[in-house]
């Protein structure tokens, strides 16, 4: 506390910071940026261990056989779906009660806010199936739940037949010490949030669906399925949830150990391992994996049926069979046994998985980077605004004689800056609320369907934002004077700190792309120098631009680039997926964006056009 | 002395608001205060405020009382079921009043405001009489003109108060969530009302109410009696059997009504239940969930058999400071009465933010001590930072599940050093003001260069 009390060196300290004000913020852009990069970096990063104890001592032995009988019932199973159209209910309940399970049905029914184009639904209908292993050698308080999905457009028949196969075959062994959960869900992503609220009594949605008849204890883990093709050549596996939520990473490793046991390929973001960490090629492989996963991340996305559960603190991840143009193939008897030796370990757990990290970015599955080494870069990040408030604040302090004179009292200073705040976020309430509300208007009056409504409302209201506030204030108090800028722009520089603070600290991807792009544009904007370069740049740093460059890089880091029309319709729908995210399984990202961000990148807008 | 005559000549016409407008402007600020509070309480974040163990305690949440009321239908002890925390007197208020809790909680507010009100205002006549002696006794020196209060500056004063309690976003929701910090902190207002219009009996009935209802507020009895005998002008010294006579009376009136009041309660239950389950319990701090306050963590990691020491050594921090404070403000007792309020919101073991948001108010009062604050733009930074990051680490601790309470914690622990430098900032303030007034204010040193003061 010393320096903060001696005066001296308070002014010392205070001099520094003014006097060297840009050189700083431009050093710690550059630092942050810097370490951020240097986290895929191999020596830098952690190699992931299992922390859990009940899951490293234990080996277990694996003896699924089933990998025939696997395909015949996912063979049974396609043709039953064919003649149904749709999920063959009847079939599946019958068959999963011949083979030992208690078994229910759940349906359900949601109609969207509007409809989703990218899957052609509105009026969704549905029935969950899911039957339940009791365990035979505890009590029924836990359990583990194992799940395929069965929606129109994808395939994954191989999925449900080796879920029906495993579970006849679990049914022999005596072991189980949870009961276990074998689903069959619906629709993808509404069956599952509809399981999953009915299955804890929750209602958060307003989706309808029939009440559980039966359940079993508090599930402990869950492994989603997606397999489509017999034999397989790799194991993905996809650990984003929703609102960024990652699992426990103990989960990630123990998927990593039994397929090193088995010898089986496993990939994250569709990227192998390489070992040649220390060449440029290998580095730019481990980054490009770790900013796919950011990206994903970002996205506040479920990426698999997994990602519901994390909300309820369920631990889960998604294993997608990947059958490429690989000679080697795994058949159904090898990715049995990598269930089947997950489950027995699951088995064994004493307690929730606790022990090991829930924040982490995985550069690639041996290697992870822990929340103490990826926050610095974003500390740096939110440091400038701190050095530019500071800045300010410095310079609205040492100027105080000049203002008596200009304002007469303190009222007007506040009404002037009082008024486009709260027009900023009258902005941000519109952008919220209205795209939905006034979709029947829309259609109505032009010629588009109800999503492209929603979306062009959307950015219509966005884009009138831009020219609406930045003319409030002169009515107001006559000629924006310079402490009234600074002021404002003092108050949107800590809003914004504030805002990505909170936003990295629950979706550290969202909250360091966020910072990342606005970050410089907000530190330096001003309404007097070149005001049109700002103005560009502040424009290229919106969210929606930003939203834009990603879907961009994205595909680029795919390797599978696209053209900008594309680019432009990827962007269309990544905005009514955020909107229809939001609404049917409570996805924070759109109303954050606008209730929020937008605002605040608005009251900056403000700042350009002061004067 | 020209600019002191200047000064002077400009006080004798000072324009003043008639009193009507002032009390229109209050009465406007009431109004906009129990809309917002009606609304809120119409609205489904009323529920999901009541929850949050930022505004309720223990102590105070509105969901215990109704337990107690419940348990006191039916016959059996309120207490019995160790849910229940309240003193009795507020169970049988709210025993009458129970259809009507959200008027009493939205009184109680009004109550608090317009006692701080008219306390602040009489606070300010009797500060700015005595700078005016001061003056024409030429007592100050000549360069502390900027220094010295004008009316124009405090006329505003009284209502900023009420502004600041009233519409405090932490009031606010205090009161949404019906937590009884609230009536709380309408008790301590009266007794400060009462202390600064020199009424010694009132004073000290409220002051043992307040007592009795969260046992802290006794370290006020300090400022209250400093504040009382400069007011009569009796000097403090041992010597003065004046002194030791006013003080007897005050303790005597305190404690005789603090005795009365308690049984009071014993003869409204007919048990002594009540005590070890109100002040054992503010005391021995049983319930350990997280709050903002920094007993909770410390206590469930704490051994067992560490737990007594370690709950004498917190319990004494809200103390410890009463008689240095004392002794180094003795001639400044408001100013030691918030110090006080401050220091007992912070280091009492169930606090919420109601508690904080009764010293906040306080804060206009200490306007003209902005000029010496060094770490206000800091410490205001770091309290909004840390009530916005509040309800983030709490989701992600209990509802997302991949924090944990250390989180929590750091951002409690953050909060509270905020409150310390805000305090301390004030006091020290404070006393460097008190410095310039009798030295002047630009201080030279021996050889004439500029002098610096430095608190070590």
């Amino acid at each position: 506390m010393g320096l903060l009390s001696d005066p001296n060196r308070r002014r010392a300290l205070t001099n520094l910071v003014t006097r060297l004000n840009t050189p700083l913020c431009v050093m710690c852009y550059i630092v942050g940026i810097t370490w951020f990069l240097g986290l895929a970096f191999e020596p830098f990063t952690l190699r992931t261990y299992m922390s859990e104890n009940a899951m490293g001592s234990t080996m277990v032995e694996e003896k699924f056989v089933y990998g025939d009988r696997a395909l015949s019932y996912s063979r049974e199973f396609s043709g039953h779906r064919k003649k149904v159209g749709g999920l063959p209910v009847d079939w599946l309940v019958k068959t999963m009660k011949s083979r030992g399970l208690e078994v229910y049905k759940q349906t359900f029914s949601r109609t969207l806010p509007f409809p989703d184009e990218s899957k052609e639904r509105y009026m969704v209908k549905g029935t969950n199936v899911y039957g339940i292993l009791r365990a035979p050698r505890a009590p029924r308080t836990e359990s583990i739940l194992l799940s395929a999905t069965c929606s129109e457009g994808s395939n994954n028949n191989q999925a449900v037949g080796l879920l029906l196969a495993l579970a006849s075959y679990f049914r022999g062994q005596v072991y189980w010490a949870k009961d276990i959960i074998f689903l069959v869900n619906e629709h993808d992503l509404i069956g599952m949030e509809a399981w999953l609220e009915s299955y804890h009594d929750v209602n958060m949605t307003g989706i309808q669906s029939s009440p559980m008849q039966g359940r079993a204890g508090a599930i402990q883990a869950a492994v989603s399925l997606e397999l489509s093709s017999d034999v397989i050549t790799s194991f993905d596996v996809v650990v984003e949830g929703l609102n960024g939520q990652l699992p426990n990473l103990d989960l990630v490793n123990l998927f990593y150990a039994f397929c090193q046991k088995i010898g089986m390929l496993c990939t994250i973001q569709g990227k192998l391992q390489r070992n040649d960490w220390d060449t440029l090629p290998g580095y730019s492989h481990s980054l490009n994996t770790m900013l796919l996963m950011v990206l994903k991340q970002s996205s506040g996305r479920p990426q698999g049926d997994h990602g519901l559960f994390l909300r309820y603190h369920v631990e889960a991840v998604t294993l997608r069979g990947i059958n490429s143009f690989r000679q080697y193939k795994f058949d159904m008897s090898t990715v049995g046994k990598l269930v089947e030796g997950m489950f027995r370990k699951l088995n064994n757990l004493l307690e929730r998985f606790h022990q090991s990290y829930f924040f982490y970015l995985l550069p690639s599955l041996t290697r992870f980077v822990s929340i103490g080494y990826y926050m610095p870069a974003f500390s740096f990040l939110i440091l400038i605004l701190m050095l530019r408030a500071l800045d300010l604040w410095v310079q609205l302090s040492n100027t105080p004689h000049v203002q008596d004179d200009e304002e007469q009292d303190p009222g007007p200073s506040m009404l002037s800056l009082a008024t486009p705040i709260f027009i900023c976020h009258l902005t941000g309430l519109a952008l919220y609320f209205l795209p939905i509300l006034s979709q029947d208007m829309a259609t109505q009056h032009f010629p588009v369907s109800e999503t492209e409504a929603v979306v062009f409302t959307a950015i219509a209201i966005y884009v009138a934002g831009l020219a609406l506030p930045h003319n409030t204030h002169r009515a107001l108090s006559g000629s924006g004077t310079e402490c009234g800028w600074r002021s404002l722009k003092l108050l949107s520089l800590l809003y914004l700190a504030v805002l990505l603070g909170c936003t990295a600290l629950i979706n550290f991807s969202l909250g360091f792309i966020l910072a990342v792009t606005m970050v410089p544009m907000a530190a330096f904007v001003q309404p007097s120098g070149p005001r049109v370069l700002y103005a560009f740049g502040l424009v290229l740093v919106s969210p929606a631009c930003t939203l834009l460059l990603s879907i961009y890089f994205y595909h680029y880091l795919l390797e599978y680039p696209i053209t900008l029309l594309e680019c432009w319709q990827q962007f269309l729908m990544a905005i009514s997926q955020g909107i229809l995210d939001h609404h049917l399984y409570g996805s924070l990202v759109y109303p954050l964006i606008s209730l929020f961000i937008y605002p605040c990148w608005l009251q900056l807008w403000n700042i350009v056009f002061w004067k | 002395m020209p600019a002191i005559f200047h000064y002077i000549s400009q006080n004798t016409r000072g324009e003043r608001l008639p009193p009507a407008e002032m009390a229109a402007s209050l009465v406007l600020v009431l109004l906009i205060a129990v809309t917002v509070r009606a609304v809120l309480f119409r609205s489904s974040l009323a529920e999901i405020i009541a929850e949050r163990v930022e505004v309720v305690s223990p102590l105070n949440g509105w969901k215990r009382v109704v337990e107690g009321l419940a348990l006191l239908d039916l016959g059996v002890s309120p207490y019995s079921g160790d849910v229940f925390h309240e003193t009795p007197l507020v169970i049988y208020l709210f025993h009458f009043v129970i259809d009507y809790s959200e008027i009493v909680f939205m009184i109680a507010d009004a109550i608090t405001a317009v006692a701080l009100y008219l306390a602040v205002q009489d606070y300010n006549k009797i500060v700015f009489r005595k700078q005016k002696y001061t003056l024409e006794a030429g007592r100050y020196p000549l360069d502390v003109v900027e220094l010295l209060r004008t009316p124009k500056e405090m006329m505003y004063i009284p209502i900023k108060v009420a502004v600041f309690y009233l519409l405090n976003p932490f009031t606010v929701l205090s009161c949404v969530a019906k937590s009884t910090c609230g009536l709380n902190n309408a008790i301590t207002a009266l007794f400060i009302l009462c202390t600064i219009k020199g009424s010694a009996l009132l004073s000290a009935i409220f002051l043992a109410l307040a007592t009795y209802q969260s046992l802290y507020p006794f370290t006020l009895f300090a400022p209250a009696l400093l504040y009382q005998l400069q007011r009569q002008f009796i000097p403090i010294s041992i010597h003065s059997p004046r002194f030791w006579i006013f003080t007897s009376q005050y303790g005597s009136m305190y404690l005789g009504s603090l005795v009365v009041i308690t049984c009071l309660s014993f003869f409204l239950l007919s048990s002594w239940d009540f005590v070890t389950s109100v002040y054992g319990f503010i005391l021995s701090v049983p319930d350990l969930t997280p709050n903002i306050g920094l007993f909770w963590y410390f206590f469930a990691e704490m051994f067992e058999h560490f737990r007594p020491f370690f709950i004498c050594v917190f319990q004494i921090n809200v103390v410890f400071y009463t008689i240095p404070l004392s002794v180094k403000l003795k001639e400044h007792p408001i100013f030691l009465m918030f110090m006080q309020i401050a220091v007992i919101s912070i280091f009492k073991s169930y606090p919420t933010v109601g508690d904080i948001s009764l010293y906040m108010a306080f804060l206009p009062l200490w306007h003209h001590l902005y000029r010496f604050l060094r770490n206000i733009f800091l410490v205001s930074i770091v309290l909004i930072a840390c009530s916005v990051l509040f309800p983030v680490l709490w989701h992600l601790w209990i509802y997302a599940g991949s924090a944990n309470s250390n989180f929590y914690y750091a951002i409690t622990l953050a909060f509270n050093v905020g409150q310390i430098l805000l305090v301390s900032d004030y006091f020290y303030a404070y006393l460097r003001r008190e410095h310039h007034l009798i030295h002047g204010l630009y201080l030279k040193k021996k050889d004439g260069t500029e002098e610096t003061l430095i608190l070590k």
